[in-house]
């Protein structure tokens, strides 16, 4: 694996393997190479062993307090484990695959609608790459374990789920169950919104409106369910908004995800 | 690119990699993957001590560290499904998941106190020391010790940098003098040659 091994720095995807292994990439080189990786089997295979080796360095043994441990017993009885990956291609890193979905809500729920055009084209500038897929359920159901709600969306049979790309590398899906009625988004290596402000997530109702949902997280990798209604919305948008959200999308969505049915 | 030499040192350099239970462990998180409770506090037992000192040495302040040695575990129950043993150890899994939620809480603690003005040069300025002597003189860090007396200096003190500095390339480049865009290399060639000298992963 070593024989093609670039001598020089250079421009290589390949090379950034190591850095990549001991999470010591920039975040655009990051979200760059786990592209790379998703294609790359033998940069797959050495960044696995590249991790073992690394995981060696770390001999020190240090216990933690007793109660850290005790804290953690508790902790875990309020998490479930997440169900395995459904097979769909190789995975670049085990480390954060789905967050948590932090609960972020709105100052308050609002049913409040705004009647807002769809700037659509706006954000179809920033996305490179859009595909709709049906989403495999899990081919083992776990038995005697709850699905959470956003668990469940992901699991429908009937989920669709729409991924875009934006230049800087990050990834942002949607996925929508209409037979759950509810629409979950999931980011990859997403960037912080700007200070001051947050990503705030609509759901466009059949009458073209734009109702406001949750806020984002502010986390790259994150998995949220929004609140609103998604049996018949139209639409989900991202837009970026002041901290704390607004009650209708003071600027044009950075992506827009139309859920035509 | 120096030769690599043969093992000097009376240790040796190959055997059970990680940890004679590394195949318990796997089955370990299996169990834990199904919501077993008393499997996941058999890991924790198993690989604390081990995570904990990556994350202190990584996070240095005790009272972080702690949290984000919790944010590990909570990690690792969470995630005990998607454990792959194809694709390695699961103790190099859980120290994946450590180090870069360590890395995480270095670099945004450092935004953070940038955006503060609080921030000052000691963030940049290698703990050598604390690294050299921090290890044990467990048969494991002999081992490591005696790998990494295998690498060049450069390639040595770009990984230590990286790994337990949390420093991205360019920064350890930086701190090392290199002409931006060799540390990556180093650090990669430097990684191959603990990998195949430890005979991990391969
Ligand atoms: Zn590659």
């Amino acid at each position: 694996m070593t024989d093609n091994k670039p001598t020089s720095g250079g421009d290589d995807v390949h090379a950034l393997s190591g850095a990549y292994a001991v999470d010591a990439l920039e975040p655009d080189e990051r979200a760059r190479f786990e592209a790379h990786l998703r294609q790359c089997a033998d940069c797959r295979d050495e960044v696995d062993s590249l991790r073992e080796a690394a995981a060696v360095l770390g001999a020190d043994e240090v216990t933690p307090p007793a109660a850290l441990r005790d804290r953690l017993l508790a902790d875990i009885m309020a998490v479930r484990p997440l169900p395995p990956l459904p097979t769909e291609g190789p995975v670049a890193a085990p480390v954060e695959e789905a967050a948590p979905a932090p609960v972020v809500p709105l100052d308050s729920r609002r049913r409040g609608l705004s009647r807002v055009p769809l700037l659509v084209a706006a954000a179809a500038v920033l996305i490179a790459g859009v595909g709709g897929a049906i989403l495999k359920p899990w081919a083992d159901d776990q038995p005697g374990t709850q699905l959470t709600a956003a668990e469940r969306v992901l699991a429908a049979e009937d989920a669709i789920r729409i991924d875009k790309h934006f230049p800087d590398g990050a990834d942002a899906a949607v996925v929508v169950s209409r037979s759950e009625g509810r629409a979950v988004i999931l980011t990859d290596d997403m960037a912080p919104a700007p200070e001051g402000k947050a990503y705030q997530l609509w759901l466009q109702t059949p009458a073209g409106e734009l109702e406001p949902d949750r806020l984002m997280p502010d986390l790259r990798d994150a998995t949220v369910l929004l609140d609103g209604d998604a049996s018949r919305a139209t639409g989900v948008g991202i837009t970026v908004e002041p901290d704390g959200g607004s009650e209708q999308p003071t600027s044009d969505p950075i992506a827009f995800y139309s859920l035509d049915s | 690119m120096d030769p690599v030499q043969d093992n000097p040192i009376g240790v040796p350099l190959t055997g059970a990699p990680l940890g004679a239970d590394a195949s318990d462990l796997g089955s370990l998180l299996k169990r834990a993957s199904r919501g077993d409770n008393e499997a996941f506090a058999g890991i924790y037992d198993a690989t604390a001590a081990r995570v904990h000192g990556l994350v202190l040495r990584v996070v240095r302040d005790p009272a972080q560290s702690e949290e984000v040695t919790q944010e590990v575990f909570l990690e690792v129950w969470r995630q005990s499904s998607r454990y792959d043993a194809e694709r390695g150890s699961a103790l190099a899994w859980l120290m994946t998941i450590a180090h870069r939620k360590a890395v995480d809480r270095v670099r945004s603690a450092e935004a953070a106190s940038r955006r503060d003005e609080t921030y000052e040069q000691r963030n940049h300025t290698p703990d050598h020391d604390t690294t050299a002597e921090a290890a044990q003189a467990s048969m494991e860090a002999r081992r490591v010790r005696a790998a990494l007396a295998h690498l060049t200096e450069v390639q040595r003190e770009a990984i230590e940098l990286a790994y337990f500095g949390g420093y991205t390339h360019t920064e350890v480049a930086a701190l090392l003098d290199l002409p931006v865009g060799t540390a990556k290399t180093r650090i990669r060639d430097g990684l191959i040659r603990l990998r195949d000298t430890i005979g991990v992963g391969r």
